[in-house]
């Protein structure tokens, strides 16, 4: 039994990983019974979420560094290493990928009905980039992940969305794609000085100082990481792409966008942009935290007009994600392991917002405001569903979303106190329009004839909501199951972050 | 002189076992009736699978023969491979598309097999009028085969266009062998070399240099000499187009090679940067307003042509070896896309427009995703060979310190991205115009796009393997 562990720990990185990608394969030889697909995807993504449980169980939260880590040579020249690793921040990471997979499969039981095969192939093809994404130690691994995310994301909202989504997804993928470029540059720039693509290998010789040239170099580095990943989060005034992807994306689309690829932005800025170059991040951190700060109050303002319903979750999350920037950004304890549940809680919280959003759609093909109301009334499940996601959303304590946007805020008052006043602007926008919002879709009464028979949620459709509501409520009472992993990765990446000066004078 | 042995023969095995096949061929043709004519593919099949088994059986035995001329080494020997798994491919593709274009079919099979022959020897010759042989047996193969379609007006367009520019090429090339036979004294590579070395440049080489890079120059199809490209690959069978536009190219990149770097030719440098900076830039712009889709085809391919030079202009044997892999990635993902278009195509050549393929995700989803994966590999996205071999191309010519190259080569594959993902878009985000029957994918064409989408997927998964080859290749090449 221990030695089966032993070998499961060395080996869980890969079959997390790959779990999926194998699916896909299966499904390609599967005929085409739409059932017998639908079943298939949602045991291959339930099966990788059951397993993806044993990095939390047999996790050493004390211990430093990175864990269950494979390295193999993969390409000898340029010298590329399939290397894994994950530390309490990517940890958690993945296991929100793989738990809100199955919770995608289902809720697109119904909804999707064309092309079925090619909507679940997709969807597995992309959980394994999602993971490889957060769980690749070398730069040129993480690369092939990250634009591995970017075709069948492309495809799920071009050919599974609504009507504009063709636009919708070619502006999509050209604006990750020229982001990454830069990146791309990036890497190649740091191989090229020091014959190496590592994680730990660079961010060792940087901190030292053995990379050449580095000194005249580290801004366009610095800026290379930073443009892909901004891109991607995305902060103000990179963000354009996002509405137009997320509205025009379908319920799935919606969820794993907004839950999992977005943070692969907010990822990459902490282990890549702070964790490889800390002084440089240290240096610009004034100017992106008013980015992220324009990004809170301009995402929520804009939100707060949306007369369409998905369209106001999108720039929720605009606003949401540049807490989560400004959390990284103050080089706080507080503010990063903030930052990181922020992370977590938004993809349960907006995940789910898309989900019970894409139920609604399903039963009357709008997503306009002004179209429902008094929906409480024949939808008593949903609303509570609904409202139960608004507060954690809107961070009311006890639910996830208080302790992500506290830890934030704490850390932003201790680095200036201007960001915390201005920070916590958007804890109070958030209220104002998600409240509003809900006040407007559910309370009253019914005006539209169309909404009085709209039959409430189903079995399965309650089967996929109970596991997100009950994770936004463990994560607001319990949260040190969390942090406890990540604050030690936090302060790792905090603590190499230090002012120059004070650990010059630090023994 | 020393006399012919066994081993003469054994170095030059595969080019016989092709040129066998194809005679069995022609002999066959008027035994077997009209109809039955699906025996001389498998003849031809069996052929290419016979020059490959001589390949791997050649390889145990490298040096030179016939009297220098022919040189068997790793450098010939990887490109041996690779034209012969193109003839592969385009064999098994043509089984389905010749009898749904109702076109005879010995006369087709026995080019293909001779038109590798030229292709391969010209890969082993280092001797400039063997060189110069080989190129005009795989160019006449090729001239006849654009013609095939002998009903379409197109077609004869095609045959007559390349023909003309073709043979005014090689007369460029030939005169070049005459003037660097005049400067040097010799018609062999490695003398030539020595000539160069010890006696140093007159004008005169520079003019050989200038006038054999002129005629290649247009064999593959690199910008200023590329404007035959998009009739002739418009017209002619879409099968033989996928021959024309990987296997011949990546012979004569061969002979490139070896004219320029193995003889140690000078004043190659400006030429070569502009022949590239020239083809990546008009190949993907003139790609972008195309609407048919082997006219776009026929423009990426100058843009790869230009990729490949880059290569060249890196002159360092990692940019040679990048070349060459270059031309292997490309032949497996070229080879396949031309597979799915002649397929697609149907009788006629009928739909060949961009807007034809509109749905095709929905009517062949085999056909379109293999298209899609051979597309995402010429766009270069990882996973995929084109991937990695842009990457080695464009490190190698960082290395050589070509920042404006590279920079121009990036720019251009954003460019080249958009042409090829508005493919993609066609296929699977909007629907077809009217309602056209589902394609079936014939057991031929799925082996010849399974091995293709395996080689892609290969050659960007593990690469190394091939890079070693390609590296191997460079220093025979230049050492």
């Amino acid at each position: 039994m221990n030695s089966l562990l032993a070998s499961l720990d060395r080996n869980i990185l890969t079959l997390v990983t790959f779990l999926p990608l194998a699916g896909a394969l299966l499904l390609v030889l599967v005929p085409r019974r739409d059932r017998d697909i639908r079943w298939l995807a949602l045991i291959v993504t339930l099966g990788t979420f059951l397993l993806s449980l044993h990095l939390p169980a047999r996790f050493h939260a004390g211990q430093p560094g990175f864990q269950y880590e494979v390295n193999q040579i993969w390409i000898t020249s340029p010298p590329i290493h399939y290397h894994l690793g994950a530390d309490g921040i990517s940890m958690w990471l993945v296991l929100l990928t793989t738990f809100l997979s199955p919770l995608c499969v289902l809720i697109s039981w119904k909804s999707v009905q064309d092309r079925v095969k090619e909507f679940f192939l997709l969807l597995l093809v992309l959980e394994t980039a999602m993971i490889g994404v957060f769980l690749a130690l070398d730069l040129f691994l993480f690369y092939v992940f990250w634009e591995a995310t970017l075709i069948p994301m492309a495809l799920i909202i071009g050919m599974f969305g609504h009507e504009r989504r063709v636009y919708a997804a070619v502006k999509f993928f050209l604006f990750t794609m020229i982001g990454s470029v830069f990146m791309l540059a990036a890497i190649l720039w740091l191989y090229a000085q020091t014959g190496s693509f590592d994680y730990v290998t660079l961010q060792e010789a940087i901190r030292l100082g053995h990379v050449p040239h580095l000194h005249s170099a580290m801004l366009w580095l610095f800026l290379g990481f930073f443009i892909a990943f901004a891109v991607k989060v995305p902060l103000f005034p990179f963000h354009t792409w996002l509405p137009d992807a997320h509205f025009e994306a379908p319920t799935a689309g919606s969820v794993i966008l907004a839950g999992v690829l977005l943070k692969m932005g907010t990822y990459g800025l902490l282990r890549f942009n702070v964790g490889l170059f800390p002084d440089e991040s240290r240096v610009h951190a004034p100017w992106i935290a008013v980015l992220a700060i324009i990004g809170i109050i301009y995402g929520a303002l804009v939100a707060m007009v949306q007369p369409n319903l998905k369209k106001l979750v999108a720039y929720s999350s605009v606003s949401h994600l540049g807490l989560v920037v400004l959390g990284i950004f103050t080089f706080t304890a507080a503010g990063t392991d903030g930052a990181v549940y922020q992370m977590l809680n938004h993809g349960v919280s907006t995940g789910a917002l898309f989900m019970l959003v894409g139920i609604l759609y399903e039963r009357r093909h709008t997503f306009d405001i002004q179209q429902f109301g008094g929906l409480a009334t024949p939808m008593p499940a949903y609303a509570t569903f609904f409202l139960f996601i608004t507060l954690s959303s809107i961070g009311l304590p006890l639910l996830n979303g208080f302790v992500g946007e506290f830890l934030v805020l704490s850390g932003a008052f201790q680095a200036r106190m201007l960001y915390g006043i201005l920070g916590a602007t958007g804890v109070i926008w958030s209220a104002a329009y998600m409240l509003w919002m809900y006040k407007r879709v559910f309370f009253g009464e019914v005006t539209n004839v169309a909404n009085q028979a709209v039959p409430d949620l189903s079995a399965r459709e309650r089967i996929a909501l109970w596991p997100v509501a009950l994770a936004a409520l463990a994560m607001g009472v319990a949260p040190m199951l969390w942090l406890a992993s990540i604050d030690p990765a936090v302060e790792a990446i905090v603590r190499s972050a230090a002012p120059v000066l004070a650990r010059m004078v630090a023994p | 002189m020393s006399a012919v042995t066994i081993l003469d023969y054994v170095r030059i095995l595969p080019e016989l076992t092709l040129a066998l096949f194809g005679v069995l061929i022609m002999v066959a043709d008027p035994l077997l009736g009209e109809k039955r004519a699906r025996p001389l593919g498998v003849i031809a099949l069996l052929g290419t699978l016979a020059s490959l088994a001589a390949t791997t059986w050649q390889a145990q035995h490298p040096g030179p023969a016939w009297f220098g001329m022919v040189r068997v080494d790793s450098f010939s020997l990887f490109f041996h491979v690779v034209i012969a798994l193109v003839a592969l491919v385009v064999v098994l593709v043509s089984f389905e598309y010749l009898e749904a274009e109702g076109i005879r079919q010995g006369e087709y099979y026995a080019l293909i097999l001779f038109g590798a022959v030229g292709m391969m020897l010209m890969s082993s010759a280092v001797e400039l009028v063997l060189i110069f042989i080989a190129l005009e047996i795989s160019s006449i193969s090729t001239y006849v085969l654009a013609g095939f379609r002998r009903r379409a007006a197109a077609s004869a367009e095609s045959s007559l266009k390349y023909f003309l520019l073709g043979s005014f090429a090689t007369a460029f090339f030939l005169y070049g062998v005459a003037l660097m036979f005049g400067a040097t004294g010799s018609t062999e590579i490695a003398a030539i070399a020595q000539a160069l070395r010890s006696g140093g440049a007159t004008p005169l080489v520079y003019l050989g240099v200038a006038l054999m890079f002129v005629g290649l120059g247009f064999k593959v199809g690199a910008s200023p000499f590329h404007v035959w490209t998009p009739d002739v690959y418009e017209g002619a069978p879409a099968p033989v187009v996928g021959l024309m536009s990987t296997a011949p190219k990546a012979a004569a990149f061969a002979v490139l090679l070896r004219v320029l770097f193995a003889a140690d030719s000078p004043g190659w440098f400006w030429p070569l940067w502009l022949a590239a900076a020239l083809s990546m830039t008009l190949g993907n712009l003139g790609a972008l307003v195309q609407s048919n889709v082997k006219r776009l085809l026929a423009y990426s391919s100058i843009a790869h042509a230009g990729y490949i030079l880059v290569a060249f202009a890196a002159s360092s044997e990692i940019g040679v070896s990048a070349a060459i892999f270059y031309a292997a990635a490309y032949a497996a993902m070229n080879v396949g896309a031309f597979a799915v278009v002649s397929h697609f195509a149907g009788a006629g050549e009928r739909y060949v427009e961009m807007d034809d393929y509109a749905g095709l995700g929905r009517r062949s989803p085999v056909l379109a995703a293999a298209l899609t994966l051979f597309l995402l590999s010429l766009i270069g996205i990882p996973v995929t060979g084109g991937f990695f071999a842009k990457l080695y191309v464009f490190s190698a010519a960082l290395k050589a310190n070509l920042v404006g190259l590279v920079v121009l080569g990036v720019v251009n594959s954003a460019v080249g991205a958009y042409y090829y993902l508005r493919l993609i878009v066609l296929m699977y985000m909007r629907e077809g115009k009217e309602e056209m029957p589902a394609v079936r994918v014939p057991a031929g064409l799925a082996v010849g796009l399974a091995l293709s989408a395996a080689a892609t997927l290969y050659l960007g998964v593990w690469p190394q393997q091939v890079l070693t080859y390609a590296l191997e290749s460079a220093s025979a090449l230049l050492h």
